[in-house]
C-alpha cells in the first residue's frame, strides 16, 4: 500500500499544475502600458483622409480604443458586439485600422455597420507596435488624463463588457 | 534518351527557383543586417510564442525587425532598442527571461529538482546498504544447501 503513496502523490500534484495549466491564457500577455500615457500618434482617419485623429483629442473623456481589420477573423466576431455597445451610448468607441487597405476598411465597415465614431488609419502598423499591439482585435480602456487603465486582448465578449468594461468606464468617469 | 533530355531541361527551369527564396542583403547592408538579427534574437515573437522575431515568419515578426533596422539606423544601441520594446511589450518579449525575483523559480527550479532527486538517490541508497547489513547471516548449513543447488546435486526433496 505505502509503495503506492508516493507514486500517486506525485500524479496528484502533477495533474494540479497541469489542470492549472490549461486555464492560463499564454496568448493575453499582460501590458505594460496599464496605468501608463496612452503612446501619442496623428494619422488620418480613414473615412476622411483630410481629417487627423490622434488620443490627444480625447482629453478629459474616457474613451475606447478599438484596433481592428477587416483581415482579421475574430473582429467579424466581435463587430456585433460593438455595434450593440455604440447604440447604448456609454462611451465613446474609436478605432484603430491596423494595416488596412483604406478600401476594404470602408468596405467592411459599409457591411457590418460603423460603431466607431472616428477610426485612425495605421496602414504602417507603427502606431499598433507602439501601442503594443501583437494581435488584433484588441481594445484598450484611456481615462480623462489619457492614462490606459485596461486592455482587452481579443474579441470583446458581452460578458467582457458587462463584468469589466462598463464598470471600469462608469468608475473612471465618477473620478476626475 | 528523351526522358533524360527532359529531366535536364526541367533541372535547368527549376534552378533559377531554387535560389528565389534566398535573401539578398545589398553589400552595404551586411553589416547592419548582422547587428539586426542579433537584436532580433533577443526578442520573442508575440504571436508564435516560442519563436524568436528573427526566426517567425510572421506579419508582426517582420514589422517588428523593420522596426528594429530603421531604429539602428537612426543610431540607436541595441540596448535601447530592447528597452523600447520591453516598455510596449513587457519582459515576455525577452527571449531570455531576466533573472529576478519573480523569475528565480523559473532559472533555479531546474536545479533545486536536480538537488531533490540525489538527495532521494543517496537516501535510498543508504537505506539499501543498510538493509543488506541488517540481512540475516547464513550459517554452515544454508552454506552447504546453496552449494549443492548450484552445484546441480540438490533433488529438491529436501524441505
Amino acid at each position: 500500500m505505502n509503495r503506492f503513496l508516493l507514486p500517486l502523490g506525485i500524479f496528484i500534484v502533477l495533474a494540479i499544475f497541469l489542470g492549472v495549466g490549461l486555464t492560463l491564457k499564454p496568448r493575453e500577455v499582460p501590458s505594460p502600458f496599464i496605468g501608463k500615457p496612452a503612446p501619442a500618434f496623428r494619422v488620418p482617419q480613414l473615412h476622411e483622409e483630410g481629417k487627423t485623429l490622434s488620443p490627444e483629442d480625447m482629453r478629459g473623456k474616457v474613451w475606447l480604443l478599438n484596433v481592428w481589420a477587416s483581415w482579421c477573423v475574430s473582429c467579424r466576431e466581435e463587430h456585433p458586439v460593438l455595434v450593440d455597445l455604440a447604440r447604448q451610448n456609454v462611451v465613446p468607441l474609436y478605432g484603430l485600422n491596423y494595416k488596412d487597405a483604406r478600401e476594404n476598411a470602408l468596405a467592411w465597415l459599409n457591411d457590418g455597420g460603423n460603431p466607431y465614431i472616428a477610426s485612425a488609419h495605421d496602414l504602417s502598423g507603427n502606431v499598433g507596435i507602439d501601442w503594443g499591439v501583437y494581435g488584433v482585435p484588441e481594445t484598450f480602456v484611456v481615462d480623462k488624463k489619457g492614462i490606459i487603465r485596461y486592455k482587452h486582448i481579443g474579441p470583446v465578449t458581452p460578458e467582457a463588457l458587462k463584468d469589466k468594461i462598463i464598470p471600469l468606464v462608469k468608475e473612471l468617469n465618477g473620478a476626475n | 534518351m528523351l526522358t533524360r533530355a527532359l529531366f535536364l531541361i526541367f533541372l535547368a527551369l527549376a534552378l533559377p527557383q531554387a535560389y528565389a527564396g534566398e535573401a539578398e542583403p545589398t553589400a552595404d547592408d551586411v553589416a547592419l543586417e548582422k547587428r539586426v538579427m542579433a537584436v532580433s534574437e533577443e526578442l520573442r515573437c508575440l504571436v508564435c510564442q516560442n519563436q524568436t522575431i528573427a526566426d517567425s515568419h510572421a506579419e508582426l515578426a517582420i514589422d517588428l525587425k523593420n522596426q528594429v533596422r530603421e531604429k539602428l539606423r537612426q543610431g540607436m544601441s541595441e540596448r535601447e532598442i530592447v528597452d523600447y520594446m520591453v516598455e510596449r511589450y513587457g519582459d515576455f518579449v525577452l527571449y531570455r527571461p531576466l533573472v529576478k525575483s519573480s523569475t528565480w523559480l523559473l532559472w533555479f527550479g531546474p536545479f533545486i529538482l536536480l538537488l531533490v532527486a540525489a538527495g532521494v538517490l543517496v537516501a535510498k541508497l543508504r537505506q539499501r546498504r543498510k538493509a543488506m547489513q541488517e540481512a540475516p547471516k547464513l550459517n554452515a548449513d544454508d552454506h552447504a544447501r546453496a552449494e549443492s543447488l548450484l552445484s546441480g546435486t540438490d533433488n529438491g526433496a529436501k524441505s
